[in-house]
């Protein structure tokens, strides 16, 4: 009897090579929305409760609380499904209607924070929880928490790595809590140092690439790490809208918006490069997470 | 006198004010007078057509003012109007 659990389909994603049109360096993307929840943030989750349970922080008389804006919340919400925990998130109200449905069917537990004040209010609301009732909550706070850039460190640097056949030259992505960003640039720099590692960016504070943070407006996660940064490439929502849909036309490929963003991101900086370049970046969720949008139809 | 709530994500171009008042008639004049008071507001919630950005939404008193008129809704007296970044997609009220 196989005793597996949806946990060990995390990671190990699909390289996917993109055509665009431009002649400059190719271009692949890592399909992280294949993985089981649905995006990308299921490395970090996975990582972080499996070492809550290792140490002891995690137990059957606490439950997992995360502030989210939506994606690593619905991780949390799988993971702690299938794991048997209760699951408690702070997520700003104007997250999407999807995020929240899909919160709801794993059955965890909304915490609504304020819209005007985004992913901070959020995270702060999380904060004070956690501290208030230190006994009640497993606090995993992916802003800070080490697991979450390591799960990249870990897993998604070495699998492009060797799905590149060590041929990458650049990493472009999108930074939210900045763990996919931190995690894989620092790991690829290590394996080659003339790997670039661009962060797309969104180009306002106010904008709408969910799960994406305009750095320079928010609180910074812990782990943060500028010397990573090479360069930054600043993307428009309305752009990063009209990219997700060329898309899924052009490569098949329905993808959020954020993903949209980083592809977008990706062509501008492989335009710019020699052909035999080799660009990477991350689909962090697919498009199925944003159809209330007017934007498909 | 209604109110337009911002963002915090915005009030860095309000000198950290969140709550602003004026005497308008319409969303649209209200939003005239406060891109008027803080110009730098204007790349932010509009396009280079002077359109209002798609993904910014309007809330008047919790309900999004495309259920409405619009920009064109019309203002009384003690009205909040709250912009919001529709995080793609979805027309729930903000506190649902």
């Amino acid at each position: 009897m196989n005793s597996s659990t949806i946990l060990d389909a995390v990671g190990n994603t699909p390289l996917i090579p993109i055509r665009y049109h431009g002649n400059g360096a190719k271009i692949f993307a890592k399909a992280e929305f294949m993985n089981p929840s649905g995006s990308v943030k299921d490395r970090a989750a996975k990582a972080m409760l499996l070492r809550g349970i290792q140490n002891g922080k995690l137990t059957n008389n606490n439950a997992i609380l995360d502030a989210t804006s939506g994606n690593t919340g619905i991780a949390l919400a799988m993971f702690g499904a299938v794991l048997g925990y209760r699951v408690v998130l702070c997520l700003p109200s104007n997250a999407n209607r999807e995020r929240k449905r899909v919160l709801r069917a794993y059955g965890a537990e909304i915490i609504p924070t304020s819209p005007l004040e985004s992913s901070d209010g959020a995270l702060l609301k999380a904060k004070q929880i956690a501290a208030e009732n230190p006994d009640k909550y497993f606090y995993t706070d992916q802003y800070n928490n080490e697991e979450n850039w390591k799960s990249h460190y870990n897993g998604t640097a070495l699998e492009i790595w060797e799905q590149t056949e060590h041929k990458i030259t650049h990493f472009v992505a999108g930074m939210g809590t900045s763990g996919t960003f931190i995690g894989t640039a620092r790991r690829l720099k290590e394996l080659n140092p003339s790997i670039k590692t661009v962060p797309m960016q969104p180009a306002s504070p106010l904008h709408g690439l969910e799960g994406m943070r305009h750095q320079a407006s928010v609180i910074p996660s812990g782990f943060y790490d500028t010397s990573l940064l090479d360069g930054q490439l600043d993307i428009q929502t309305e752009d990063a809208r009209r990219t997700t849909l060329e898309f899924a036309k052009e490569n098949g490929l329905f993808v959020g918006i954020s993903s949209g963003a980083n592809i977008l991101a990706a062509m501008k900086l492989a335009e710019t490069l020699p052909k035999d370049d080799l660009v990477v970046t991350i689909l962090c969720d697919s498009g199925f997470r944003y159809l209330s949008d007017e934007m498909w139809d | 006198m209604i109110t337009i709530q911002l963002p915090t994500a915005l009030r860095t171009f309000t000198d950290g004010q969140a709550d602003l008042q004026f005497e308008a008639l319409t969303v649209e004049a209200a939003l005239c007078q406060l891109t008027e008071q803080f110009a730098d507001l204007q790349r932010h919630l509009f396009d280079d057509n002077g359109k209002l950005r798609s993904f910014v939404n309007v809330y008047l008193n919790d309900e999004d003012v495309r259920s409405f008129d619009g920009v064109n809704t019309s203002l009384k007296d003690g009205d909040v109007l709250m912009l919001i970044p529709a995080i793609a997609g979805g027309r729930e009220t903000p506190r649902t």
